[in-house]
C-alpha cells in the first residue's frame, strides 16, 4: 500500500512539475525570452511524441511476440527524418508560408480551401485518433493496476477502479490542454508551455527506458554478451520476418509519421525555424535508436524471468517490480505516464483545432448567419469551440476505452490507426509535388482509401459479430467471396494490416490520380497548387540559392517594366553609388528594397509592389489574401481612371462648345461693327445737310424768302428722312430681339392699298399705279399698319427710283387667305 | 576583396551547398535500401538469428545518424560562413 501511496504522490508532484514548467515557459515567452525555447533541441524532443505509450510499453510486447519486427515502426520515421531535405523541408516551408494550422487545413488549402475536404480529413483523423487516445488511457490504467497488483498481491484491481483512474487522467489532461493549449486564439502561434512540457516528458521517458534497459542488461542478465545469450536462448531467437511485412510496416510507419495529426502539429505548426530540421534530421533518428535499443533485451529477459502468462506489454514495469526495485519501477511508470500524456495533449490540441476550425465554426457561422459579428465575439466562440472540442475528443477516447474494455493488445490498435491516417498521404504529397492534383482527385482518393480502411481493418478490429457478422467475414457480403474484408479481390492469406494497407493505398492513389487527370481545377486551386509546388521558388531559403546580384538583376528587370527603363536604371545606379558598389546593380539591402517598393507602389499600388518584391526577394510567399488585395487595388485604380476619363471627356465637350460660342460671338461682333459703321454713315448724311442749311439760315442775313423756304424745306425733308431712318433702326432692333408685337386687325386688301397709295402721295403724271380691283377683294387678318407701311415703302421707292416707261403689273402672286404671306412680281 | 570577385565566391559557395544537399538526399536513399534489405537476412544461411540482425540494424542505424549529423554540420557551417560574410559586406 505504501508503494502505491508513494506512486500517487510522485505522480501528482510530476503533474505539478509539468504545470509549473508549462507555466514558466509561457511566461518566459510572453516576456520575450524565447531564445532557449526556440532551440533545435527542444524541437527535436517535441517530435518524440511519436513515441507514445504504445512505444514505451507496447514495443516490448511487440518484440516479445514477433522479435525484431517492432523496429520497423521506428525505421520509417528515421528514414523520413534523414531524408528531411526532400519532403519535410517542403512541408514545413509550405506550412509556415501559408500559416497552416493543421493537416486538414493544409490539405484543404492546397485544394482551393475546400471545406468539404477539411471536414473529411477531420472526421478521418478523429476516427483514427480516438482509439489511440483510448490506448493511452488504457496504458496508464494498466500500469497503475500493475502497481496495485504488486502492492496487494492476490487481489486484482477491480474494474471500477481502473475506469475511475482513466477518468481522472482524462480530466486532468483536459485541464492541462485547455490551460496551455488554448491560451491564444491564433492556432498558428507556438504553444511554448505545451512544447516545453513535452520536451521534458521526452527526456523523462528516454531516461526511464534507458534506466530499465541498463538495469536489465547489466543488472539482470549480467552484461552484453550474456544478454545476447539470453536472446539466443529465448523464443524470439530466430529472425523470422516476411519481407513483405518488414517493408510494408516500414513504409506504413514512414507515411503515418508524416500524416499523424499530432506529428503534423509538432513538426509543422509548432516549428519555429526551418533550420531546426537540420538538427532534428540526425538527432531524432538517434533518439529513436536509443528508445528501441533495449527493447529486445527487455523482451527476452522478461520472457525468461517472468512467469508464464504475464502481459509482455508491461515488462518494462513489472521486471523492476518483481526484482524489488521500486524506485526504478516508479521512474518507469513516470516514463509511461509521460509518453501517454504528451501524446494525448498534442493529439487533443491538433484535433480540437481541426474540429473547431472546420466543423464547429462553419456550422456556427452558418446558423448565426455570420452577420456583422464583432471580432471579439468570434474570438470567444472560437476559443470556446476549441475548449469544448478538447473535452469532446478526450471524452470520446474515454468512452472508447470504456466500451472496448481495454482488451486488445496495444500494438494492434496503433497499427490500425496508422493505416487510417496514411490515407492522407496521396493527397498531401500529391498536393506538394504535383500541380495537376485536383480537389476532386483528392476527395475521390481520400474517400476510397477511407472506405477500404473502415471496411477491411477498422470495423473488423472490434472483433467478430460487433459490426460485422461471422458470416460476412467468412463468405463476404451477399455471399460474394471476393468482397471478404480480409481477402479483398481474392488476396487471401495476407496479414490483415498489410492487406488493408495495400488495398486502401492502392485504390486511394488510383482514385486520386484518375480524379486529378479527369477533372479541371478551380482557379483558386490552381493558384494554391502553384504556391505549394513552387514554394521554394518564391519563398527562398534564408539567403537563398542565388547570390544578391542575381536578385538585383531580377529586380531591375521588373522595375524597368513598371517604371520605364531610364528611370529604373537611374534609380538603381544611384542606389549602387550610395552603397559604394561599382556598376549599376546595388546590393538588395532592406533600405534599398523599401525605397524600391515605395517607388513601385506609386505606379502599381502598395499591395502589388509588395507582392512583386516579395516574389523576387522571397520574403513570404504571396498568399491569396495578398492577391485579393492586389485585385481590389487594381479595381479601384481602374474605376478611378474610368471616372477620370469620363470627366476629361466632359471637359473636352465643354471646351468645344465654348470654342463654338466664341466663334459665333466674334462673328456677331464683326457684323455689329459693319452695321454700326453703315448706320452712322446713313445717319451722318442727312445730319450733315441739316447742319449745313441751318448754319446758312443762321449766318447769312440777306436771304430771300424763297431761298429761306427752300432751305427750310430741305432741312425738313432731311429731318423726315432721319426720322424714318431711326424708325427703321428701331424696327430692326425690335425684329432682331424677336419681340415684335403684332397688332392683329382685319380688313380687305383693297382698303389697305387705298390707304397706302394715299399716304405715299398718290399718282402723278410720271407715276401711275395700275390696280386689279377684283383681285384685291381679299380679306386680311394681320397687323394692317405694318403691312400698309410695306406698301407705302414699296410705292415711294418705286416712285423715287423707277423711271421706266411702263412696267409690268406688281401684284400679289398668290394670297394665302388669313395670312400676310405673299410676294410681288414686277 | 574587390567587388569583381564576389560572384566567384557566390558561385563556389552555392555549388558546395548544392553538393552537400545532394549528399543529404543520397544518404536518405542510401539508408533506405540496406534497412529494407535487412528482411533478406531472414532468408540467409546463418542470418536467421535475431542477434545478428539486431547488430546489423542498429549498426546501420548508428552509421546513418552519424552520417546525417556530419552532413547537417556541413550545411550549418556553410550557413554561418555566409552569414558572416554578408554581415561584413553590409558594413562596407
Amino acid at each position: 500500500m505504501t508503494v502505491l501511496n508513494i506512486l500517487v504522490l510522485v505522480c501528482l508532484s510530476y503533474v505539478v512539475l509539468l504545470f509549473a514548467v508549462a507555466f514558466g515557459a509561457d511566461r518566459a515567452a510572453r516576456k520575450g525570452r524565447v531564445r532557449w525555447l526556440r532551440s533545435p533541441v527542444i524541437y527535436t524532443l517535441s517530435l518524440s511524441i511519436y513515441c507514445t505509450a504504445w512505444t514505451f510499453y507496447g514495443a516490448v510486447g511487440f518484440a516479445a511476440r514477433s522479435g525484431l519486427e517492432f523496429v520497423t515502426i521506428y525505421l520509417g520515421p528515421t528514414l523520413v527524418m534523414v531524408g528531411w531535405w526532400w519532403t519535410l523541408r517542403r512541408l514545413v516551408r509550405v506550412g509556415r508560408s501559408q500559416r497552416i494550422t493543421s493537416i486538414a487545413d493544409l490539405i484543404s488549402s492546397r485544394y482551393g480551401k475546400s471545406n468539404l475536404l477539411a471536414v473529411l480529413v477531420t472526421v478521418l483523423a478523429v476516427v483514427g485518433t480516438t482509439p489511440y487516445i483510448a490506448l493511452q488511457l488504457q496504458s496508464v490504467t494498466l500500469s497503475f493496476s500493475a502497481f496495485a497488483a504488486f502492492a496487494e498481491p492476490g487481489e486484482a484491481a477491480p474494474l471500477a477502479d481502473m475506469q475511475s483512474t482513466a477518468l481522472w487522467v482524462a480530466a486532468g489532461l483536459s485541464v492541462f490542454t485547455i490551460l496551455f493549449g488554448t491560451r491564444n486564439l491564433d492556432a498558428n502561434e507556438r504553444h511554448h508551455g505545451v512544447v516545453m512540457a513535452i520536451a521534458l516528458e521526452a527526456v523523462v521517458k528516454l531516461c526511464a527506458l534507458l534506466a530499465v534497459g541498463v538495469f536489465v542488461v547489466w543488472g539482470l542478465a549480467g552484461g552484453v554478451g550474456a544478454t545476447f545469450e539470453r536472446i539466443e536462448a529465448s523464443e524470439i531467437s530466430r529472425f523470422e520476418v516476411s519481407g513483405g511485412r518488414w517493408v510494408g510496416l516500414t513504409m506504413l510507419s514512414a507515411m503515418a509519421f508524416l500524416c499523424l495529426p499530432r506529428m503534423f502539429q509538432v513538426m509543422v505548426v509548432e516549428n519555429e525555424d526551418e533550420e531546426h530540421l537540420r538538427t532534428a534530421g540526425w538527432a531524432f533518428p538517434g533518439y529513436l535508436m536509443l528508445m528501441s535499443l533495449f527493447v529486445l533485451p527487455i523482451a527476452a529477459v522478461g520472457l525468461d524471468v517472468m512467469p508464464e502468462g504475464t502481459n509482455p506489454d508491461l515488462f518494462v514495469l513489472t521486471l523492476p517490480l518483481t526484482e524489488g526495485r521500486d524506485g526504478l519501477a516508479i521512474l518507469s511508470f513516470l516514463g509511461g505516464f509521460s509518453s501517454a500524456t504528451s501524446m494525448v495533449i498534442v493529439a487533443a490540441i491538433a484535433l480540437s483545432t481541426m474540429v473547431s476550425n472546420h466543423v464547429v465554426m462553419p456550422i456556427w457561422l452558418h446558423y448565426t448567419g455570420g452577420a456583422a459579428m464583432m471580432s471579439g465575439d468570434v474570438r470567444n466562440v472560437a476559443l470556446m469551440a476549441r475548449r469544448l472540442s478538447i473535452i469532446g475528443v478526450l471524452f470520446l477516447g474515454y468512452i472508447y476505452f470504456r466500451i472496448s474494455g481495454g482488451g486488445t493488445a496495444l500494438a494492434a490498435m496503433g497499427l490500425i490507426a496508422f493505416v487510417g491516417v496514411a490515407q492522407f498521404l496521396p493527397a498531401l504529397m500529391g498536393g506538394l509535388f504535383w500541380r495537376g492534383a485536383t480537389r476532386t482527385g483528392a476527395l475521390a482518393g481520400l474517400c476510397a482509401g477511407a472506405l477500404i480502411w473502415l471496411y477491411c481493418l477498422f470495423l473488423p478490429s472490434f472483433g467478430p459479430s460487433v459490426f460485422m457478422s461471422d458470416a460476412l467475414h467468412a463468405a463476404g457480403p451477399w455471399g460474394i467471396g471476393w468482397l471478404r474484408p480480409y481477402a479483398l479481390f481474392g488476396a487471401e492469406g495476407m496479414d490483415p494490416v498489410l492487406h488493408a494497407f495495400m488495398w486502401s493505398l492502392l485504390l486511394n492513389v488510383g482514385a486520386f490520380l484518375l480524379g486529378s487527370l479527369l477533372t479541371f481545377p478551380q482557379p483558386l486551386e490552381r493558384l494554391q497548387g502553384a504556391q505549394f509546388v513552387n514554394v521554394f521558388d518564391h519563398s527562398g531559403t534564408l539567403g537563398g540559392w542565388s547570390g544578391g546580384m542575381a536578385q538585383s538583376e531580377d529586380l531591375l528587370i521588373m522595375a524597368q517594366r513598371i517604371m520605364g527603363a531610364r528611370e529604373a536604371q537611374a534609380l538603381f545606379s544611384a542606389a549602387a553609388a550610395r552603397q559604394g558598389v561599382a556598376g549599376y546593380l546595388p546590393e538588395p539591402s532592406p533600405d534599398f528594397l523599401q525605397e524600391l517598393e515605395r517607388d513601385l507602389a506609386g505606379s502599381v499600388g502598395a499591395a502589388t509592389a509588395h507582392a512583386m518584391i516579395a516574389q523576387i526577394v522571397g520574403g513570404a510567399a504571396v498568399s491569396v489574401r495578398d492577391l485579393m488585395a492586389v485585385a481590389d487595388e487594381t479595381a479601384q485604380i481602374m474605376e478611378y481612371s474610368s471616372q477620370l476619363e469620363a470627366k476629361s471627356q466632359e471637359l473636352a465637350r465643354t471646351a468645344r462648345q465654348l470654342r463654338q460660342a466664341n466663334e459665333k460671338l466674334t462673328q456677331l461682333s464683326v457684323q455689329k461693327d459693319g452695321f454700326l459703321s453703315q448706320i452712322s454713315h446713313e445717319l451722318r448724311t442727312p445730319m450733315t445737310s441739316i447742319r449745313a442749311f441751318s448754319e446758312i439760315l443762321r449766318d447769312t442775313g440777306d436771304l430771300s424768302a424763297e431761298e429761306q423756304t427752300k432751305y427750310a424745306a430741305i432741312i425738313h425733308d432731311e429731318t423726315v428722312r432721319l426720322t424714318r431712318l431711326l424708325d427703321d433702326l428701331l424696327d430692326l432692333s425690335v425684329l432682331e430681339n424677336g419681340q415684335v408685337d403684332l397688332n392683329i386687325q382685319s380688313g380687305t386688301l383693297e382698303a389697305l392699298l387705298d390707304r397706302a397709295v394715299r399716304a405715299a402721295g398718290g399718282e402723278t403724271e410720271h407715276f401711275t399705279i395700275r390696280r386689279d380691283r377684283e383681285a384685291e377683294q381679299v380679306a386680311l387678318a394681320t397687323d394692317l399698319d405694318r403691312l400698309a407701311q410695306v406698301f407705302i415703302n414699296l410705292i415711294s421707292n418705286a416712285r423715287k427710283y423707277c423711271d421706266a416707261d411702263a412696267g409690268g403689273p406688281a401684284r400679289p402672286s398668290d394670297g394665302d387667305r388669313g395670312s400676310a404671306r405673299g410676294g410681288f412680281h414686277r | 576583396m574587390s567587388p569583381e570577385r564576389v560572384p566567384v565566391f557566390l558561385a563556389r559557395r552555392s555549388y558546395r551547398r548544392r553538393r552537400v544537399a545532394d549528399a543529404a538526399r543520397l544518404s536518405a536513399a542510401g539508408g533506405r535500401d540496406p534497412f529494407l534489405r535487412a528482411a533478406a537476412l531472414a532468408g540467409g544461411a546463418d542470418g536467421a538469428r535475431t542477434v545478428s540482425a539486431m547488430i546489423y540494424v542498429f549498426g546501420l542505424w548508428a552509421v546513418l545518424v552519424v552520417l546525417s549529423a556530419v552532413l547537417s554540420r556541413h550545411l550549418r557551417g556553410e550557413e554561418d560562413e555566409r552569414g558572416g560574410e554578408d554581415g561584413g559586406g553590409a558594413q562596407e
